[in-house]
């Protein structure tokens, strides 16, 4: 079977170093502001890209990523404010306490199916929410932590911006890779055929929580990002209106399509910083795009152009996979 | 903790969880019939509220026009449910879980900012009716008049939701239409109709908890975001679709937060999510059977 993405490696090699460019050579030309805009929508591409994996590929119904997303902002928070540790410490351990908690809450999870699953993640999420927002002493509450200190060379926007870059182009390079690996491959068998993918040696529920365990691996990697690009933390990082927010990213942008939750969050970051500062029914808005996404191209906006343009780049068919073999 | 105090506190969760029990009544008979999983029920109970505030003093906030209020506030609301199931939600029938859940969340978008532009931002308040404002003396322990009445309220919802599906001809139509939409279909009755039917009682009911919830809290921007969940989860323990299981739920949800406040007061919040976790990992699908 082909399970190639977008044509061989050399083309994928070229477009990587083709796009890093751009995004490299982005803070020359724009102002600062924009800077920091780019920056936002890197780590909202990444942490929906993350989500992805678990919603689209896994056929999973994740309903709070947001909870991976405000625990690795909050480990930096934490080992920043709270200790006397390097403040490496925290980006490398974010990440990893996002995963764990995964684990935690994925084992419990991946026995379930469909709306159940999504409840329980809910309930799950919620409950990490609630404690994080309660808990004064450590979290600071509901004022959250502000005026994390980095480094001066990671303090200035475009410091923090080419760290992003590097970071999140690394990242999208590994998940790329991932979801062309055999395990990839396996996990949209899953999504597509439960039974028939059991019934030839897929472990169902390893192949579940593992893809929900790397997604909250990188969901924890985009937060400590989010924390580079705001330095400051709210519990708000862990409510469900967040993950709500992902999740319209990953449909608008496509949830079949590798790059579609990118571009979900590109449109969407855009538009709320140009319309969203001029109208004040930012929110109002956004249900009526969404409502129109959900009626009339379900697909996504790249789903969408796929099928309609018979060419270039948007060719590109994860979904349909299983119809080539 | 003496006596009179834990005895308060169960009558106070009591009538939380009357409303828990209503709101979560309507959620759960749309997923039971409809099979759609609606998030804007929350944002339903919200408007209720501010419906019955602007109602209420409409009405000079008199007693009379109170109980008037708890019947056409929420009929406001199952109007509008009314006109989102003809217009929008009869398109994703049958549709993925979380195409579903975007749309629904689209309305939440939309109508609490609708209910932004029409009552502002800030937060209103409704006094408790001058009927239903003295408090009550059982065993020893005062409890609000108001509470009462909620708790009477609660059951009788209950019955009256029962006798419409187990005793009348619609209801008995609601159920064939929840079982097999063809079938129903083929007798000569338009089920598209019934699901609308359905559909506003399910609107109907958050509106009425939303009235009910008017005058013992601040109506606000963002209780539509608050309930929902607790109102997702309850739907879930008890079992999707059942009507007993929901009530239930309701009730160990309302009766653990309040009780859980005398026990360990900062985390009162999270002993609800930490019970819906323990009984969905013992019994996946509900506490009663799911008519899924």
């Amino acid at each position: 079977m082909q399970v190639s993405f977008e044509g061989n490696t050399k083309t994928v090699f070229w477009q990587i170093i083709l796009a890093l460019a751009f995004l490299v050579s982005l803070p020359f030309f724009i102002s600062d502001y924009y800077v920091y805009l780019a920056a936002l929508i890197l780590v909202r591409a990444l942490f929906a890209t993350s989500l992805n994996l678990v919603v689209g590929y896994g056929g999973m119904l994740h309903l709070h990523p947001a909870v991976f997303f405000g625990l690795g902002a909050y480990s930096v928070a934490l080992i920043i404010t709270k200790t006397s540790l390097p403040f490496w410490i925290g980006f490398v351990l974010g990440p990893i306490a996002a995963a764990l908690v995964a684990a935690a809450i994925g084992w419990f999870c991946v026995r379930l199916e469909g709306l159940y699953f999504g409840m329980l993640t809910l309930a799950l999420g919620q409950l990490v929410w609630s404690v994080v927002y309660r808990w004064y002493e450590v979290t600071g509450g509901d004022d959250g932590i502000h005026g994390i200190d980095l480094p001066t060379w990671l303090k200035s926007t475009s410091g923090s911006y080419f760290a992003i870059v590097i970071v999140g182009t690394v990242c999208f390079y590994i998940f790329y890779k991932m979801v062309n690996s055999p395990f990839g491959v396996a996990l949209q068998a899953t999504r597509d055929n439960p039974q028939r993918s059991e019934s030839i040696g897929i472990d169902l529920k390893r192949h579940r929580l593992t893809a929900f365990i790397i997604s909250g691996f990188f969901a924890g990697i985009a937060g400590t990002l989010f924390v580079m690009v705001e330095r400051s933390v709210s519990p708000n990082l862990l409510y469900w209106t967040l993950s709500a927010e992902v999740l319209i990213m990953c449909l608008v942008g496509g949830m079949h399509k590798f790059w579609g939750p990118a571009v979900g969050a590109v449109t969407l970051v855009l538009l709320r910083s140009f319309i969203g500062s001029q109208a004040n029914y930012w929110l109002a808005l956004l249900g009526v795009i969404l409502l129109l996404v959900v009626l009339f191209i379900p697909q996504g906006v790249l789903g969408y152009l796929s099928e309609r343009l018979p060419f270039g780049p948007f060719k590109s068919k994860v979904g349909e996979k299983h119809a080539q073999c | 903790m003496d006596g009179t105090t834990m005895l308060s506190q169960i009558l106070v969760g009591l009538s939380r969880s009357m409303i828990l029990f209503i709101v979560s009544a309507g959620l759960t008979v749309v997923l039971g019939v409809l099979r759609v999983v609606n998030f804007a029920h929350g944002t339903f109970y919200m408007l209720g509220a501010f419906l019955a505030f602007s109602l209420a003093k409409w009405l000079s906030f008199s007693s009379a026009g109170f109980l008037l209020t708890l019947f056409i506030a929420p009929l406001g609301v199952a109007l509008l449910s009314f006109l989102i199931e003809r217009f929008l939600l009869r398109r994703i029938y049958g549709k993925e879980h979380l195409l579903q859940l975007l749309l629904t969340y689209a309305l939440v978008l939309i109508i609490s900012d609708m209910v932004r532009m029409v009552w502002g931002t800030s937060y209103k308040s409704l006094a408790v009716p001058e009927a239903f404002s003295g408090s009550v003396s059982i065993l020893g322990s005062f409890i609000p008049t108001y509470n009462l009445l909620l708790i009477i309220i609660g059951p009788l919802t209950a019955t009256a939701l029962w006798v419409f599906f187990y005793r009348t001809r619609m209801g008995k139509i609601v159920r064939a239409t929840a079982g097999d939409r063809e079938m129903v279909n083929a007798l000569g009755i338009n089920s598209s109709w019934v699901l609308a039917v359905v559909f506003s009682i399910g609107g109907y009911l958050a509106g009425l908890g939303g009235s009910l919830i008017a005058p013992t809290a601040n109506i606000v921007q963002g209780m539509d975001v608050s309930i929902i969940v607790k109102s997702f989860l309850i739907v879930v323990v008890g079992g999707l679709g059942n009507i007993w299981g929901t009530l239930l739920a309701a009730l160990i949800f309302g009766l653990g937060e309040s009780i859980g406040i005398l026990i360990l007061p900062r985390f009162a919040l999270i002993i609800p999510f930490i019970i819906t976790t323990l009984i969905l990992i013992i019994r996946p699908t509900g506490l009663l059977k799911s008519v899924w």
